[in-house]
């Protein structure tokens, strides 16, 4: 039945449609923490950037960048892409990209504090250059931020279009002792990321891989 | 309650109160409400007979202009099947039948080569020896005693046993001749006989196709007659035909998807897998508009060789540029059975590309290394190659799916509608009998003044009556 009404529908489209691909495609972005204390956990975001080389079809973009002590810069995206239209060169792309994000992994020193603002603001600026019609953020972090004396992080987001989506979100021993603290700061990322018009949404079962991008 | 303050005060006074009032507002207005719900159910009831009627009136045109396209088509078809046979019977005239004289001297040939033949072999009965009657003489002489008679028997006898010699070598010579000349007579006969049962064949063949002809005659008198029986077998065959065809189109739909599936993935390594014409890929869409092109050229193809007919400019076209267009597009479609190939091969390579990445991305980097078979390459090129082919052939159920959807939908309007007048007078009889029961329910409802009327005015006629009778009486 899909198909009937796939044919049927494509049939009028070739009178009536004219090419266009931007609203289609699909651009995400991926913060990765690598602040001391997490980056023991870059083995499970390796994971997920496999998964997401494996869905994303050709025309998206994926962007692969730290989270440092400041993170607003081009210097900490790992490698970023927009894979070619056609499958073929895609799919060389997605190893080369793959490639460097285990060469990433293997080298990566951890980092004194944690700006995940200026990585958010940095994705966002990335996002929109590209003018893909879904964009998503994955901060792959604890969410517990710490900024540098002298970065001025207090900067309202402009996420309008684009949805935040926290991975992994390990509670810290703070956490474990008063709760109150964890669901607090997730609280308070949520305010901030939908007061920029954004969409939030936590996925910590890593199982399903699927949930990320929705 | 606020309104009428007495009813709050004494409901048990004010309820048969009320209900006093509305009996005898009802009684009052009883003539007018009356006419009022019999005009109205009128109204709807007529409304809906009058729908009813024209939406029979519609039917009944739908059922003859049906009548009349099934009979054209039922005679259009029985004048194609006649044509044929008789075309056939020309054929089979014109290869055996159109010989016939040249068999016919032949065999005057061989008849007379037989006669001649027999003529010679037959026997020849020996002449009587003229001197027989020499030796009776002879014989007759009586015996003297120097035996000068038996000397001359004995010379004569002698001479007898001789000629016997010769004239029965003579004889056997005559005998071996005659036997060869029957025996040469042989072949001839078997010729004969060969040549005649051919003809027979021949004519046992026409016999049987004049059988088809006189069917196929009765056939289209009886449609031309515009029978009701050549009706319903038309009409039966048209179904058939539509259930028939739809089953085949609907295979060939599942031949299409396959064949779509094929080419999608290679295209998209063409005009590229990430712009989209609206909701659907540029790949998808290519993919899509080959099939479809396949498909008219396989439909331009049947035309061409005139084994369908939907496009007639194409079937009067002369010989040449028929000819001509039956090369373009075969040429065409083979171009395109080639491209779909190539396309299948292409689309085996991303498969196997994407799958090994797949497979190297979820860490299982052995299983990519697996032996590598020809088989599948080489059965989706053979299936890239055949299927636009196959798929020409979709034109001859289209053909006849569209003139029997004709004659099918047509049958089902004509169905639909006859369900509508059926209830639509259904409901004008309800809406009739509607307003009938709300008259009499009326009537319950004000009934005790309707009695108290009735008694009054039996009252009033019974003094007119007797006068009546007593008037008549004197």
């Amino acid at each position: 039945m899909k198909k009937l009404a796939f044919l049927l529908g494509a049939a009028a489209l070739i009178l009536a449609g004219c090419p266009e691909s931007s609203s289609h495609t699909r651009a995400v972005y991926m913060l990765l923490d690598t602040s001391g204390t997490y980056t023991a956990e870059l083995n499970k975001a390796q994971a997920i950037i496999n998964y997401l080389l494996g869905t994303l079809q050709p025309g998206d973009s994926l962007a692969v960048a730290r989270i440092d002590t400041g993170s607003f810069s081009e210097k900490d995206i790992v490698k970023k892409i927009t894979f070619d239209g056609r499958p073929s060169v895609s799919t060389q792309q997605k190893r080369d990209f793959r490639d460097a994000i285990d060469k990433f992994v293997a080298e990566v020193e951890g980092s004194p504090y944690t700006d995940i603002t200026g990585g958010i603001l940095q994705a966002t600026e990335t996002l929109y250059e590209t003018g893909a019609g879904r964009k998503t953020i994955l901060v792959f972090s604890d969410m517990e931020e710490d900024i540098k004396a002298g970065y001025v992080r207090d900067i309202p987001f402009n996420l309008q279009g684009i949805e935040v989506v926290a991975l992994n979100v390990t509670k810290l021993r703070g956490d474990i002792i008063d709760p109150r603290k964890f669901m607090t700061r997730l609280e308070e990322w949520k305010t901030k990321v939908e007061k920029g018009d954004g969409q939030w949404r936590v996925v910590n079962d890593l199982e399903r891989l699927e949930r990320i991008l929705q | 309650m606020t309104s009428f303050p007495f009813l709050s005060a004494s409901p048990a006074l004010a309820w048969p109160l009320l209900i006093v009032l509305a009996i005898t507002l009802l009684y009052l207005a009883r003539s007018q409400a009356h006419r009022a719900i019999a005009a109205s159910s009128r109204v709807v009831a007529n409304a809906l007979r009058l729908t009813s009627r024209s939406l029979r009136i519609a039917e009944s045109r739908i059922r003859l202009r049906n009548r009349e396209v099934l009979l054209a088509e039922g005679l259009e078809a029985v004048e194609k099947e006649l044509e044929r046979e008789f075309q056939r019977v020309d054929a089979v005239v014109k290869r055996d039948l159109q010989s016939y004289p040249a068999f016919h001297r032949h065999m005057a040939d061989i008849i007379t080569r037989i006669d001649e033949d027999y003529c010679q072999s037959t026997e020849v009965p020996p002449s009587p020896p003229s001197w027989v009657t020499a030796i009776e003489a002879v014989a007759k002489v009586k015996n003297d005693a120097d035996g000068g008679v038996t000397v001359i028997l004995e010379g004569i006898h002698k001479t007898l046993e001789k000629h016997h010699k010769t004239a029965m070598e003579e004889y056997r010579r005559a005998s071996r001749t005659r036997h060869g000349l029957l025996s040469k007579m042989m072949p001839f006969w078997r010729k004969l006989s060969k040549t005649l049962e051919e003809v027979g064949k021949t004519i046992t063949g026409l016999q049987e196709r004049s059988r088809v002809i006189d069917s196929k005659m009765a056939e289209y008198e009886a449609i031309r007659a515009g029978s009701d029986s050549a009706e319903r077998r038309l009409s039966s065959s048209s179904l058939t035909q539509f259930v028939v065809a739809g089953l085949v189109m609907l295979i060939a739909f599942g031949g299409a998807v396959i064949n779509f599936n094929l080419i999608a993935l290679p295209m998209s390594e063409m005009v590229g897998g990430g712009s989209y014409i609206g909701q659907f890929k540029t790949s998808d869409v290519a993919a899509l508009v080959i099939i479809l092109v396949e498909v008219s050229m396989g439909l331009f193809l049947m035309e061409s060789l005139r084994i369908t007919r939907l496009f007639p400019i194409i079937g009067m076209m002369d010989d040449k540029m028929r000819r001509r267009m039956i090369w373009i597009s075969f040429t065409i479609l083979l171009i395109m059975a080639g491209v779909e190939s190539a396309l299948a091969f292409m689309r085996d390579g991303i498969a196997a590309d994407l799958q090994a990445l797949r497979q190297s991305l979820s860490g299982a980097e052995a299983a990519a290394a697996s032996s590598k078979s020809l088989i599948p390459t080489v059965g989706q090129m053979v299936l890239g190659f055949v299927l636009p082919f196959a798929l020409t052939f979709v034109a001859i159920p289209l053909e006849s799916f569209i003139h029997s959807a004709r004659t099918v939908l047509g049958l089902a309007l004509a169905a639909l509608l006859r369900a509508l007048t059926f209830l639509l007078r259904l409901a004008a009889s309800i809406v009739h009998y509607l307003g009938k029961t709300a008259l009499t329910l009326y009537d319950l409802l004000i009934f005790p003044p309707l009695w108290i009327e009735g008694k009054i005015s039996r009252l009033r006629r019974e003094p007119l009556a007797a006068a009546a009778a007593k008037e008549a009486k004197s």
